[in-house]
This record gives C-alpha cells, sequence and structure tokens, in this order.
C-alpha cells in the first residue's frame, strides 16, 4: 500500500444556477492573456448540450481516455508509444481553435470616434486570430440554458448514445448545469501521452500541472485528455490546464471558482488513495464496475493502518487530521452521494459531482403533486427515465443504479428535513428507506444546505518548512503571455500585453500582498484598462502606471 | 592558399560551428520557455495534416542520406560490397524521393503559413528568414542532385565534399577540397552553413528535443512540490525574471499603509 493525498473537489449540481461567476472569475485571474484568449479552465455548459469544446465526449472521434485492450491491459486510444512519436509531426486527435470557437472582441473605438451622422456606430466583431471582421457563430457556451438546441442538442454524444425513446421535445425537456474544471485524475491520461514528460502529477496533493519550462509543444497531453482540459496556447505555443489554483490551495485557501461560487456548491478536501491500486482498478474489465473500483482504491482515512502507512510515507499529522475532515470523503465514501465524470474513460478523474434532483421535482412540481413528498419522489425518480439515464450516460457509464441511489438519498434528505423544519413527527421511515439514519441525514442535510464554509473547505496548509528556499522561488508562470502576467516588459503581442497585479505564487509572500491590517492591497494601476478588449490601436490613457515625478500620491 | 577559399570554406564553416554550440547551449540555459516547435496546428489543419509529416519525413531521410553520404567514408562502404555505381543509384533514386517528399511538404507548408492569416500573424521575422535559408538549401541540393546526379554523369562528391566536411569535424580543414567543386554544391552546402549558424535562434531548436525518453519513462510523472526546478537561490532563467513593482507604484503602496 502507497498512501497518497489527493485534492480533490466537489460539485452539488442541484443548487448549480448556471450564473457562470466561477468560469469569468477563473478567466480574469488564470487566463485573461493574449494566447488563451479562447481558454477557459473552468466552464459551464448546459445538459444536454454538445460542451465546449464542441462535442468532447465523443471518444470515437478525439480519442481521450484510456481504453482497456483484449489482453486485458490498459492503454491509451489515442495509441501506444510508438503510434504517438509517429505522429508527432502532426497530432491527428487535435481539436482546432473552431472546435472550441474563434475568439473575438469589438471595436469599441467606433463607437465614440466615429463621425457624426445619422446612424448610430456599430462595434462591429473583430478576430483576436486575424484582427478582420466576423461572424460570430459559436463561443464557449453558445448553448446556454438549451439555447439553440433545436439545432445543436441532436449533436449531444450522450444523448445520441441512449435509446430512441429520448426526443429534444422542447417544451417536455429538462436541463441543468456542469460546470468543468480539470480532473486532477489518478491515472492522467495527458501525463501518460506527454512525450517530454513535462507533465505531472505532484506526490504531495496530486494536482497534475505542466512544466512550462519542459513543454516543447507536441500537443499530445491537448488530445489525450478526454475532458479536453488541457489547451494549448497559441502564443507560446505550450500547453496549460487548470491547476487547481495551486497558490491558494498550498495557503489553505480554496480554488478562485470555489470562493467565488454564488451557490455555494462547491467541496474541497483530501482523499486518501493507495497508488499501487490505481492501475488494476482502472484495467477493470466492465467500464460500468469502475465507479466501484475507483471508490475501491479511496484508503479509509481513520483506519489506524492506513494512518501507519501515510505516516511512513512522508504525510503529516495535519494532513491527515484533515482527510479525516473531508467533506469530499463524506459524499464519495460515507454518504455515496457524489459519483465521478465520465468514469468510462479510466481517468480516475478526482473532481466527483452531485447529481441534480432539480429535473425530477420540476416535472412533479408542474403536475401539482407534492415535490418534496418522498413517496412521490420516490416514484418519480423510478418513472422519469429520461433523466436518470441521461445522468446515468455522465457519472456511471450508463448504470442507472447508482445514480437513482444518490437521487434516492437527496429525495429523503428533502423530505425529512421539510417534516422536522415544518415541526412534524421524524419520519424514521424515510432515512431507512435509502440505507440511512436521520442523524446520518441531518449530517448530510448539515454538509449539503448549510453548507458553511469551513464545512466545505477542508483544506490542509502546504508544509513549507520543507521547502527550505520557497522565498526564492519565482512565480513559473509568472512570464511573458504566462499565466502570472506579471513578466517582464518585453515586446507586446499583436494584441497587447496584459497587465496585472505583479503575483509570485508563494505561501511567504503572500503576507506582503495584504496590508498591516489584513485589508487586501488594491491594484497598482487602479482606473487601468482593460486590455483583454484593446485592439492594438494607440496608447489608452490608463495603460501604463503614472511617472514617478509629479504623480499623485 | 586562396583567401576567399579560406574564408568560405574553413572560417566560415568554424564560426558557424561555434555559434551553433554555444548558441544551443546558452538558450538551453537561458531560455527554456521558448523552446518550442511553436505549433499552428491549432489554426488550421487541413493542410498542415498533408504537408508537415510529409515535410517531417522527407527531411529525416534527406538527413539520413547526407549522413550516409557524409561521415561515412567511401573506402568502408567499398569494403561491405557498396561499389560507387550502386552506391550512386541508390542515393540519387532514394534522394530523389526524399528531395520531392521535402520539397512538396515545404511548398504546401509556405503555402499555408502565407495564405492563412492566422497561420500568418503567428509568423515572426525569424521564421521568414528561416524558410528562406531553409527553402533556398533545398532547392540548391536539388537543383544540384538534378543536374548533376539524374541527368549530368553524376559527380562524386564523396571524394570533394565528404573529405572536407570530415576534415572540418576532425580539425583538419583543407579548403582546396572545395574550391573545385560545381557551383550548386557550394551554394547549397553555403546557404546550409548559414542555417546552421541561425540555428539555435530559430524554432528548429525543437529538433533537439525529439522525445526519445517517452519509449522508456513510465506513463505517469509524479514530481515532488519541493523538487521544483525553480526553486533555491539559482538566479532565474530568462523570461523568468521576478517582477518589480514600477517605482511610482511602489511609493503609493507605501504611503497607503
Amino acid at each position: 500500500m502507497r498512501v497518497m493525498a489527493q485534492m480533490s473537489m466537489i460539485m452539488n449540481l442541484d443548487k448549480c444556477i448556471g450564473c457562470h461567476t466561477c468560469s469569468v472569475t477563473c478567466k480574469q485571474v488564470w487566463t485573461n492573456r493574449t494566447g488563451v484568449e479562447y481558454v477557459w479552465f473552468n466552464n459551464v455548459e448546459t445538459k444536454p448540450g454538445v460542451g465546449y469544446p464542441r462535442r468532447y465526449e465523443d471518444q470515437e472521434k478525439w480519442k481521450g481516455g484510456w481504453i482497456r485492450n483484449k489482453r486485458g491491459r490498459l492503454k491509451l486510444r489515442s495509441g501506444g508509444r510508438l503510434k504517438r512519436l509517429a505522429t508527432i509531426f502532426n497530432n491527428p486527435d487535435l481539436p482546432v481553435i473552431d472546435d472550441y470557437y474563434e475568439p473575438w472582441t469589438y471595436d469599441y473605438d467606433m463607437l465614440t470616434t466615429a463621425p457624426l451622422s445619422t446612424e448610430s456606430p456599430v462595434a462591429r466583431p473583430k478576430s483576436l486570430l486575424t484582427g478582420k471582421n466576423m461572424d460570430i457563430k459559436w463561443s464557449g457556451n453558445w448553448d446556454d440554458d438549451l439555447g439553440g438546441s433545436q439545432e445543436t442538442a441532436a449533436d449531444d454524444p450522450i444523448l445520441a448514445t441512449m435509446s430512441e425513446h429520448v426526443k429534444m421535445e422542447f417544451e417536455n425537456t429538462f436541463m441543468f448545469y456542469l460546470p468543468r474544471i480539470c480532473e486532477h485524475c489518478l491515472n492522467p491520461a495527458c501525463v501518460a501521452a506527454c512525450p517530454s514528460g513535462a507533465m505531472y502529477k505532484r506526490e504531495e496533493d496530486g494536482i497534475v500541472l505542466v512544466d512550462e519550462d519542459g513543454c516543447r509543444g507536441w500537443r499530445m497531453c491537448v488530445s489525450a485528455c478526454p475532458y479536453k482540459k488541457v489547451y494549448f496556447n497559441h502564443k507560446t505555443g505550450k500547453a496549460e490546464k487548470c491547476t487547481l489554483c495551486y497558490p491558494l490551495i498550498e495557503q489553505g485557501k480554496p480554488t478562485i471558482c470555489s470562493e467565488t461560487c454564488v451557490g455555494r456548491l462547491r467541496y474541497l478536501g483530501l482523499m486518501l488513495y493507495d497508488a499501487d491500486a490505481v492501475l488494476a482498478a482502472a484495467s477493470i474489465e466492465n467500464d460500468q464496475d469502475l465507479l466501484e473500483a475507483q471508490r475501491g482504491v479511496f484508503l479509509d482515512p481513520f483506519d489506524p493502518a492506513v494512518i501507519a502507512a501515510a505516516k511512513a510515507g512522508g504525510i503529516e499529522d495535519d494532513w491527515i487530521l484533515a482527510a479525516q475532515n473531508s467533506p469530499i470523503y463524506k459524499l464519495i465514501s460515507e454518504y455515496k452521494v457524489a459519483l465521478p465524470l465520465h468514469p468510462e474513460y479510466r481517468t480516475m478523474p478526482m473532481v466527483w459531482y452531485i447529481p441534480p434532483l432539480s429535473p425530477v421535482v420540476d416535472v412533479i412540481s408542474t403536475t401539482n403533486n407534492d415535490g418534496e413528498d418522498a413517496r412521490t419522489l420516490f416514484a418519480a425518480i423510478d418513472k422519469l427515465r429520461i433523466p436518470v439515464e441521461y445522468l446515468a450516460g455522465l457519472f456511471s457509464a450508463g448504470d442507472v443504479v447508482p445514480v437513482e441511489s444518490s437521487l434516492r438519498k437527496l429525495a429523503a434528505m428533502r423530505s425529512y428535513m421539510r417534516d422536522i423544519n415544518l415541526g412534524l413527527d421524524r419520519d424514521e421511515s424515510i432515512p431507512a428507506a435509502v440505507g440511512m439514519t436521520g442523524v446520518e441525514i441531518e449530517a448530510m442535510y448539515r454538509l449539503l444546505a448549510i453548507a458553511k464554509y469551513e464545512d466545505r473547505y477542508v483544506i490542509p496548509k502546504a508544509h513549507v518548512e520543507t521547502a527550505r528556499e520557497l522565498e526564492n522561488l519565482a512565480c513559473s508562470l509568472d512570464t511573458d503571455g504566462g499565466p502570472g502576467m506579471g513578466g517582464p516588459a518585453t515586446a507586446a503581442g499583436p494584441y497587447g500585453k496584459t497587465p496585472g497585479m505583479p503575483l509570485n505564487a508563494t505561501v511567504d509572500n503572500y503576507n506582503e500582498m495584504v496590508g498591516k491590517g489584513g485589508e487586501r492591497t488594491k491594484p497598482t494601476t487602479p482606473g487601468r484598462v482593460n486590455l483583454l478588449n484593446w485592439t492594438g490601436g494607440g496608447v489608452p490613457e490608463g495603460m501604463f502606471p503614472p511617472k514617478a515625478t509629479g504623480s499623485p500620491a | 592558399m586562396n583567401p576567399l577559399d579560406f574564408l568560405l570554406w574553413v572560417a566560415f564553416p568554424y564560426a558557424a560551428m561555434a555559434v551553433f554550440v554555444v548558441g544551443h547551449l546558452l538558450r538551453y540555459r537561458h531560455d527554456q520557455f521558448g523552446w518550442t516547435s511553436r505549433s499552428s496546428q491549432t489554426y488550421e489543419n487541413r493542410l498542415l495534416r498533408w504537408g508537415s509529416p510529409m515535410f517531417h519525413y522527407g527531411i529525416l531521410m534527406v538527413l539520413g542520406g547526407h549522413i550516409v553520404g557524409l561521415l561515412v567514408p567511401k573506402e568502408w562502404l567499398e569494403f561491405f560490397g557498396v561499389t560507387e555505381e550502386i552506391y550512386h543509384v541508390g542515393a540519387t533514386s532514394l534522394g530523389s524521393v526524399a528531395a520531392a517528399l521535402t520539397l512538396a511538404g515545404l511548398a504546401i507548408l509556405i503555402y499555408r503559413r502565407r495564405l492563412n492569416t492566422r497561420v500568418l500573424l503567428a509568423t515572426t521575422v525569424m521564421d521568414k528568414i528561416m524558410y528562406l535559408l531553409l527553402g533556398a538549401t533545398l532547392l540548391f541540393g536539388t537543383v544540384a542532385t538534378v543536374l548533376f546526379q539524374v541527368f549530368g554523369a553524376g559527380y562524386d562528391y564523396r571524394g570533394s565534399i565528404s573529405p572536407w566536411v570530415r576534415g572540418l569535424l576532425s580539425a583538419q580543414p583543407d579548403p582546396a577540397l572545395m574550391s573545385d567543386v560545381p557551383l550548386f554544391f557550394q551554394l547549397h552546402v553555403l546557404s546550409a552553413t548559414l542555417l546552421f549558424l541561425l540555428w539555435p535562434f530559430t524554432r528548429l531548436v525543437h529538433v533537439f528535443s525529439a522525445p526519445l525518453a517517452y519509449f522508456v519513462r513510465p506513463y505517469i510523472v509524479y514530481r515532488s512540490r519541493d523538487g521544483h526546478r525553480g526553486s533555491g537561490s539559482r538566479k532565474a532563467r530568462r523570461g523568468w525574471e521576478k517582477s518589480e513593482l514600477p517605482a511610482s507604484a511602489r511609493d503609493r503602496e507605501a504611503t497607503r499603509r
């Protein structure tokens, strides 16, 4: 047994209102730069829908993830080592930028500088790749809220695999939102596909990162990731991906997407797992057994044998404590309400989801039945095959049993807690019907519905004392075109260089960024221009900080 | 010794070799972040799908041919029974295939780079110079082969150019070997030398990152956070310097506190 710790996330889809705040704040922090205009480390998809990039779930086409070959061994779907190097001159499975979308800006300048005329001036969309006028035909969430999905929903790869009785009739349809980040898999296909060995999984917390110095731009990670969560920076020619905001995580703080989530639906915490068991679990024969196999890889942080092995493996006491308090462990292993996204890709993803009960509740409510009554809900879960089968296509390789079980627990919680809140007698038959006790249901309710900040985020700090010289660490992303954005002021790209507060991602100098009274320092250039939308014409005021002489203090 | 010969066939090649070696070492040490093939596949793939493999496989064949033709002494091959005649037929036929593949691939790539606006805008000045030199070298080499080897009587470069190359490499340069070589071969050599001179400063550095270690490494790579290569007190590499607040902003921060 080789015990390793994995920082993991769970999203409670029932609470997601599709506001895209996570996507926007993530973009402002990480991909607000030339070269990654089209990149969303965090995106929110409406399901059913084609996703971002378009149809990324269609592995027949993109060849992402792993498959089990005839001899029972795991291999990358895109081919073995020899094939990878033979196709290195042109990656046959790489999505082009149009599969995401062509990034654009608007000719805002026209609005203020157009000569006097009878017509109002119009800010035309301009491609950020060519600078030419363009027609906007697609973007990161073009089918948001099922917009236009009469046209596109039929392309949803999950919908296509479902049986014929599924019709996308607009008035009878259901929908929910699926926020996605990098899965920080236990068996990452992107890492396995990187010819340069520049991608790695961090031993301490399992975060999957790209070594920007070691990356040679072969793009194999982009196509090998079945979730298409590794992106190609077309300016620097290097791969970039969600970092799970490791500079924040190392300080014991939640990621930007979690911190700013208005629905408070994200959970962060550790999972202990047996690294030696991962390969065997990922190679199990039947796709539908993968969920149980992955649950089997996780270790019980209360088990004395696990604790001893973890300590022997160098995991500190506070980390073991954090693993014991982890909301992730509770939701995955104790309550078993969280499910992985597409376990059939065999990458052992570590961002799990609590499936949404709301499509079911909505249907009941429209029929004037009591949408919070346990019996009605249980019956509806059994009866409403379409949402359940669709959810099973996402979270359990098509097996409806785990999805049903999870939904029934959520329904039981809803109805049991309603009785308590209305001052009625506790109906202990409800928790019993889903194999739980009333105490467990209440604890789950505290975690899912009350969802206190300290319950959602149980993040142990990184051990700086072992990183002797961390204070000298220059931020490895802090370079021209790099996500740190504070790189040297070298020549700007064709669309300008994006400025920002210089951020050195270390635990120690975080305190320098915070004022003495604990208040955050303001951006160094208040009133600065948002260069994301700057087309490169002229030097607008506020682009550079004021000169030292005669500047207002 | 003719001073021009010395300049062209001794001084210039050695200068190029020195720049090639030192340039690569310095760039590898100081510009890891810039060390990439800078693929444009995400912009356009329809033409690249054909052009890139044709060019790359072609140029690898060309490289193999040059190693055999320039570095392996004639006598060694003859010892193994490869006579001048067999060598000539083999080299010319294989070389023609390789040249056709490479040139056709390069033509597709240059056409794409010129006419696709996305790709064109991502092209640097150095890229253009590199394309010019690469194209010129390939063209001179092909013209020389066609003129002398395919339609001509056959020029035995293994009696002149090859010993000259080996002389350069073994520090016993003999410029006289090159002075009577046909013009197109000379032009080919000179333009190739210039290309080698500029090599470390172009995207061609990606040749030296051919990821052969991929065959032997385990699939899943783990690295420790503490073992980060950027940590420690070593001076930051180019492009990785710690950023400083502008002086004025620093002053304002100080007053605000």
